[in-house]
């Protein structure tokens, strides 16, 4: 199969802005879900809203465009009757951490198999280039024209800290090695957490004087560098990419058919 | 491996918006934008098949066609 059969093709050239990375994160899943060989009918995709929710849309798999920050429990619902089932939930920066952050953190505390991609453009871009939690400090936004005084997130340590046991950060420029670490999120029995750094030129880009969606991704070029590179010991000051966590731990609908099969004394 | 042998780039003009990343980054400068802000291969001879512009484009209206992937078929 190639990239474009997991494409609703109507639906397309997509809404999302020239330059946009949440294109290039479609682009870099589709390459996973075609390089790992899964069915289409196998994957379910739930999103939230935002324009990273609209992805749901453009991919051909089962879909749920769900309700703002949401997207996880609707996910977990569906986990949790049909667990052959493969769970994809790409969010927005503020979807996951700020409308869901509460279950996000839930989510990764119960290690339920599904992937978690958090699209992280730092921006809420289809409302306006309002500041998200993960916009950061003495950034420019819609709602913060004298800069914000928010302190951010950071994905990586909130979602160790909240137990999810797979755990991976990259960027639209090293796109790449987002469809390597898709490929093993998505392979990961237990909750997967990928955030893909991704560029908003129409807001996050222009109010921040970032320049083009080119220049953003130079800036991701320039500033990020892989765990454990000589780049990033030279100057911590880098933001580190690739995996932070990968580790075995029980997964929740196993537990729970554990408990299914406990309380029906085997005899379903 | 055998080298991969460039057939054409096939570009969906419909779902590209010109926003010039496969351009950019492209290691041979095989890319322009043409007057309609699409892109267009100026110069095919030179590319080496590396597929990064297949791989970043965020519209995913770039397609390198190689030889190659006949066979695979």
């Amino acid at each position: 199969m190639s990239v474009k059969d997991y494409l609703r093709e109507r639906y397309f050239p997509h809404m999302w802005c020239p330059g946009c990375g949440h294109g290039t994160v479609l682009n870099s899943l589709l390459r996973a879900v075609e390089a790992l060989g899964l069915n289409k009918n196998d994957i379910v995709m739930t999103s939230g809203i935002g324009c990273s929710a609209r992805i749901s849309g453009y991919v051909d798999f089962h879909s749920l465009h769900t309700i703002h920050g949401r997207a996880l429990t609707f996910a977990t619902g569906v986990k949790f009757s049909k667990p052959e089932l493969k769970l994809l939930v790409p969010m927005g920066d503020g979807d996951a951490l700020a409308i869901g952050g509460n279950h996000f953190i839930h989510a990764a505390r119960r290690n339920i198999d599904m992937t978690a991609i958090v699209m992280n453009n730092r921006i809420y871009g289809m409302t306006g280039g309002q500041f998200s939690p993960l916009s950061g400090l003495g950034k420019k936004a819609t709602t913060a024209p004298y800069l914000t005084i928010d302190n951010d997130f950071d994905v990586v340590e909130l979602s160790r800290a909240a137990g999810a046991s797979f755990v991976a950060r990259t960027t639209t420029y090293h796109a790449l090695e987002a469809v390597d670490l898709l490929k093993r999120a998505i392979d990961h029995k237990g909750f997967s957490v990928v955030e893909i750094l991704s560029q908003c030129p129409t807001h996050f880009g222009r109010k921040n004087k970032e320049g083009d969606a080119v220049n953003m991704l130079e800036l991701y070029k320039a500033n990020t560098a892989k765990i454990g590179s000589k780049a990033l010991k030279e100057n911590p000051a880098l933001l580190a990419r690739g995996i932070f966590v990968d580790e075995n731990r029980p997964e929740y609908c196993e537990e729970y058919e554990k408990i299914i099969q406990r309380a029906t004394g085997g005899k379903k | 491996m055998a080298r991969l042998k460039l057939k054409e780039h096939a570009i969906n003009r419909e779902w590209c918006k010109g926003c010039g990343i496969c351009i950019h980054f492209c290691p041979k400068q095989v890319l322009e934008l043409d007057s309609m802000e699409k892109v267009v291969a100026a110069r095919p001879e030179d590319c080496i098949c590396c597929k990064l512009c297949e791989l970043r484009c965020p519209d995913l209206a770039i397609e390198v066609l190689t030889d190659q992937d006949e066979k695979n078929e």
